[in-house]
């Protein structure tokens, strides 16, 4: 059996898998105050009467990260910085407390200019009189070469002080990115560390030796200890459950689309082939850009509960949303009171959902039924809208090859599937776009579902240069050295070793490792017409998707 | 002050899967550390720079500024379609007004392609600022264009087919042709009889620093600019003036090339040459991006940068200076140079001899221009290669008066086609591209 629990905002749901069909669910609401305590209600609740000696492995999804940070419950952090030349200072956002020393790294990962060790000293003093204990530094092209940053950590150390080192976190380029992905991480480092501490207590108490997985924005599971060096890669943890339980509840198999319909904003997701797409560069949280590797979502601005209004003779949906429909007490007209009045939804009281379409109908001289069709039609053509756009976006990305120029493959969505209270929307939102669509089984649970049976997933960066006979695993802090010979081949095969390890690391099952190369080239590099040498990148990952008996 | 924030679009296409051959300059490594630059320092994410895919140009529109022999299909591979058709994107954001300033950073290049191509020169099979100069007259009814070739080259190609248009001005500075290849682009070269002034050539002696640079751009570049008032101007943004490219001997820097492109403000830059790829095209590259975007780029700097080492000498200056003077009064006196140059002739003759040095082939070139008062001039054109390909093309001017059309069009049916392989005939103006077969 596994457990899986989704920390929602306003729900905490937990369910009981077996042979990978939903045995039993359990639905509590969450205490937003104390995430832990809604945690530990569902987890009973769902145990009792079961035999705990038959759970294999329970598996969490929480918005503790993202709470953190939305809220701004997070650590004062220090960031220090090797910038060298390139974008001013003054375009980066990396905190008060920020120090930009010497040293830096090119995009060879040759080291250009080495650190100064009095600097470092004197930021030391500094960190120690205001007392700053999370401590992240950043080199700009440090996944090229990670020895500049390790260095500062090492003469920053202390037993007070814990670094979120920028070259682990991502293998990726955007040095700015790296700042924010790092800040975080930082920031975030205590609050989750002591939500790990907690729920490996419950655990240990109620279960004895079961290991627990947590869910990461990228829709795969790492093992909660593991996590605990990455904290930031567990943001956006509901997101990626709803996705994922997507996958778990409609089977998605064809390029398709998803709609989460929520009350005050609509998600779309995009699916190639059955496989969720991912954040071409990371995901955005609180307005900060990173480089967290996450599953691509859009949220737009309406919902079943965005605010309806008349603005010169037309009729506005959302962005905000001011309380519940009015058919539930709420004062605003809303999209869900044209579909109580339509009938599409038995919801509340249809008459108060009369009344508050009532002043909306006189503005625009309609009667109380034609204008609840306006308002939805106006709904779902703005999603609509926003879905064809999304599709534009993501079919019209760069590229920088004539062969996929030309190749030119795009996503072609077959079905849409629609989940969410206003689901009932979904034939009129499907004849827009022209595909048919499914409203899956099970949704009420499928966070936790999705949770339960997320696979792990990990990434791995390679860059390898046969001039400096270098090969670097950013992710991993590798730097090994390689023959002139080595080939894109011999990169892909140490990748692979690496990436192994690495998802066995995070509790991958070794019998259950699919990777896929995302990324191989290799350039000839050529000086005075003479070839000294290749520079080989790859990138190869587990991409997310469902463990695989799930699959079949 | 600082300087305004402008929407700027990026057209990236490094090409990696394409090169003239395995260690030519132009092969795929060359844009790859730019990437890396553009990618770490994390341009993209701005939210007043946005990066679009290329389009891929139609041989229409090469047909539009070329007289391909035998023909556009047989002289390009995708490449030159996509790099054509990249800066044609750059253009339609700008035109469209979905960005302020476009800079289309792709490869191959193209400045060297004349108005003739029998093959590949200078590395240059088609001349893409050309195919989107005339891509934006046929679609967006823009009349005045001016191009500026900041590359270190003389624009050959870009010169050879505004010859004898007066409405887009060329103005090239580059590295002095008795030192390098081309070997062309003497003040003296000052555009066609009915154009005359809309061809600029600034020749520089090698060992120019930024501060010759910015000399001539402030009293050459700019002034002319302000006189002629283009709607569009184009930066044929060569990065080989940079003190570290391999193949040229010049000492531009990083800075200079930023500080060049905020003074110059194009509307649209397009990429040609470069071959220092490591050392100075990521910083290079970085510095104009920002530049165009109106951001800040004092941090933007080279590693080896040092100011003192690449200053230029005083005889520079003073060389540098004089070319100034010659190059001002020559514009002064544009308007009276008709008459010394032209006399009682009805057309104006020039024989040319077309080396291409990347494909091997040489040209012998006839081209007859008619006098007009009225517009650029009816051009006729005589061509034969080493290639045993003989050709004659008759081409009509954008805004072509009536006379030179009808001589124009009645040349073109006369002609006999059994004499050439091939007979063009180009109407810039009505966008007509006929090709007689030999019969």
């Amino acid at each position: 059996m596994i457990l899986g629990i989704d920390v929602g905002g306003t729900h905490t749901d937990a369910v009981l898998v077996e042979n990978f069909e939903l045995k039993k669910k359990v639905k509590v609401p969450t205490d937003n105050a104390n995430i832990m305590s809604s945690l530990l209600s569902a987890a009973q609740n769902i145990i009792a009467g079961e035999n705990i000696n038959n759970i294999k492995r329970i598996v969490l999804s929480t918005t503790i990260s993202t709470n953190a940070i939305i809220q701004n419950k997070i650590d004062r952090v220090a960031m220090v910085l090797l910038a060298g030349p390139g974008l001013a200072p003054s375009t980066l956002s990396p905190g008060r407390d920020a120090f930009f020393i010497s040293g830096y790294i090119n995009h060879r990962g040759v080291e250009v200019q080495p650190v100064n060790n009095d600097e470092i000293g004197q930021v030391s003093h500094k960190l120690q009189r205001e007392n700053i204990r999370q401590i992240g530094i950043v080199g700009k092209f440090s996944t090229r070469n990670p020895q500049q940053e390790i260095d500062v950590a090492h003469i920053l150390g202390n037993d007070q002080r814990q670094f979120s080192l920028g070259h682990r976190l991502s293998g990726r380029l955007n040095f700015p990115r790296r700042i924010a992905t790092t800040y975080l991480n930082a920031a975030i480092n205590n609050i989750y560390g002591n939500f790990v501490n907690e729920v490996k207590k419950f655990v240990s108490q109620v279960a004895g030796d079961i290991p627990v997985y947590i869910l990461k924005a990228d829709g795969g599971t790492i093992l909660i200890d593991q996590s605990l060096s990455c904290p930031v890669q567990t943001i956006h943890s509901g997101p990626a459950a709803s996705i994922m339980g997507l996958l778990a509840t409609a089977g998605i198999k064809e390029d398709a689309v998803a709609l989460d319909i929520g009350g005050t904003t609509t998600d779309i997701s995009v699916f190639a082939a059955g496989d969720p797409l991912l954040e071409p560069n990371g995901i955005t949280i609180h307005e900060q850009k990173t480089l967290i590797r996450g599953l691509y979502t859009k949220s737009i601005g309406v919902g079943g509960d965005s605010s309806v209004c008349i603005k010169n003779g037309n009729i506005c949906i959302g962005p905000q949303r001011r309380g519940p429909a009015a058919a539930l007490g709420g004062e605003i007209p809303t999209p869900t009171d044209a579909m109580i009045v339509l009938d599409i939804t038995a919801l509340g009281s249809k008459q108060k959902a009369m009344d508050a379409l009532a002043p909306l109908a006189r503005d625009i001289n309609l009667d109380i039924v034609s204008v609840a069709r306006a308002i939805l039609d106006k709904t779902v053509a703005i999603i609509a809208d926003n879905v064809k756009q999304v599709m534009d976006e993501i079919n019209n990305k760069p590229v920088y090859t004539i062969h996929e120029l030309l190749e030119g493959k795009t996503i072609n969505p077959e079905k849409l599937y629609v989940v969410g209270g206003p689901a009932a929307l979904a034939p009129d939102i499907a004849k827009l776009l022209g595909y048919p669509y499914k409203i899956p089984e099970h949704y009420e649970v499928a966070n936790a579902l999705g949770a339960a049976l997320a696979r792990t997933t990990a990434e791995i960066t390679i860059l390898a240069d046969t001039e400096k006979r270098e090969l670097i695993i950013s992710e991993e802090g590798t730097v090994m050295k390689i023959p002139h010979d080595f080939t894109l081949e011999d990169a892909i095969s140490v990748g692979k070793k690496a990436l192994r390890e690495r998802a066995a690391k995070q509790g991958a099952d070794p019998t259950d490792i699919v990777m896929e190369v995302t990324e191989a080239q290799e350039f000839n590099m050529i000086r005075d017409f003479y070839k000294t040498g290749k520079n080989i990148r790859a990138k190869i990952q587990i991409k997310p998707g469902l463990i695989s008996a799930k699959k079949t | 002050m600082p300087p305004k924030e402008k929407k700027t679009g990026l057209i990236f296409f490094p090409a990696f899967d394409w090169a003239i051959s395995e260690t030519h300059p132009e092969r795929e490594e060359r844009l790859l550390y730019t990437q890396d630059q553009v990618l770490e320092e994390g341009l993209l994410d701005f939210a007043n720079i946005k990066e679009f895919k290329p389009g891929i140009a139609t041989y229409a529109d090469i047909n539009r500024a070329h007289i391909c022999v035998p023909d556009a299909q047989s002289l390009t591979t995708p490449s030159h379609l996509i790099s054509a058709g990249g800066a044609i994107t750059a253009a339609k954001k700008v035109l469209t007004g979905e960005v302020d300033n476009a800079f289309a950073l792709v490869r191959p290049p193209g400045h060297h392609a004349m108005l003739v191509a029998h093959g590949a020169r200078g590395f240059c099979n088609i001349n893409i600022e050309a195919v989107m100069v005339e891509y934006i007259r046929h679609t967006y009814g823009i009349k005045k264009i001016a191009i500026v070739d900041t590359d270190c080259h003389h624009g050959d190609g870009t010169q050879d087919i505004y010859w004898n248009d007066p409405d887009v001005l060329c103005i090239s500075l580059h590295q002095d042709g008795r030192t390098l290849y081309p070997g062309t682009g003497f003040s003296e070269d000052f555009g066609g009889p009915n154009a005359l002034g809309a061809t600029i050539n600034i020749p520089l002696p090698p060992h120019t620093s930024d501060e010759g640079f910015l000399y001539v751009l402030d009293r050459v570049i700019l002034p002319i600019l302000d006189e002629f008032k283009p709607e569009i101007i184009i930066n044929s943004a060569g990065q080989d003036n940079h003190y570290s490219d391999p193949i040229t001997d010049m000492r531009f820097s990083a800075q200079g090339y930023a500080l060049l492109n905020e003074k110059l403000a194009p509307h649209i830059a397009v990429l040609e040459g470069g071959y220092s790829i490591e050392k100075a095209l990521p910083y290079v590259n970085v510095g104009i991006i920002l530049a165009m975007a109106g951001l800040d780029y004092s941090h933007v700097r080279e590693p080896d940068y040092n100011a003192e080492k690449l200053r230029q000498s005083a005889d520079i200056t003073r060389i540098i200076e004089k070319e100034v003077q010659n190059i001002l009064s020559l514009w002064k006196r544009k308007g009276k140079l008709k008459a010394q140059t032209v006399g009682t002739n009805s057309y104006v003759r020039r024989e040319k001899n077309i080396y291409y040095d990347t494909d091997n082939i040489t040209e012998k070139q006839t081209e007859s221009v008619r006098v007009c008062n009225d517009c650029g001039g009816l051009v006729m054109i005589n061509s034969a290669a080493d290639t045993g390909k003989k050709i004659f093309a008759v081409i009509l001017p954008n805004r072509c008066c009536p006379q030179c059309r009808k001589d124009g069009e009645s040349f073109f049916e006369q002609i006999s086609s059994s004499l050439y392989h091939h007979v063009y005939f180009q109407d810039r103006e009505k966008d007509i591209f006929i090709v007689k077969p030999r019969v």
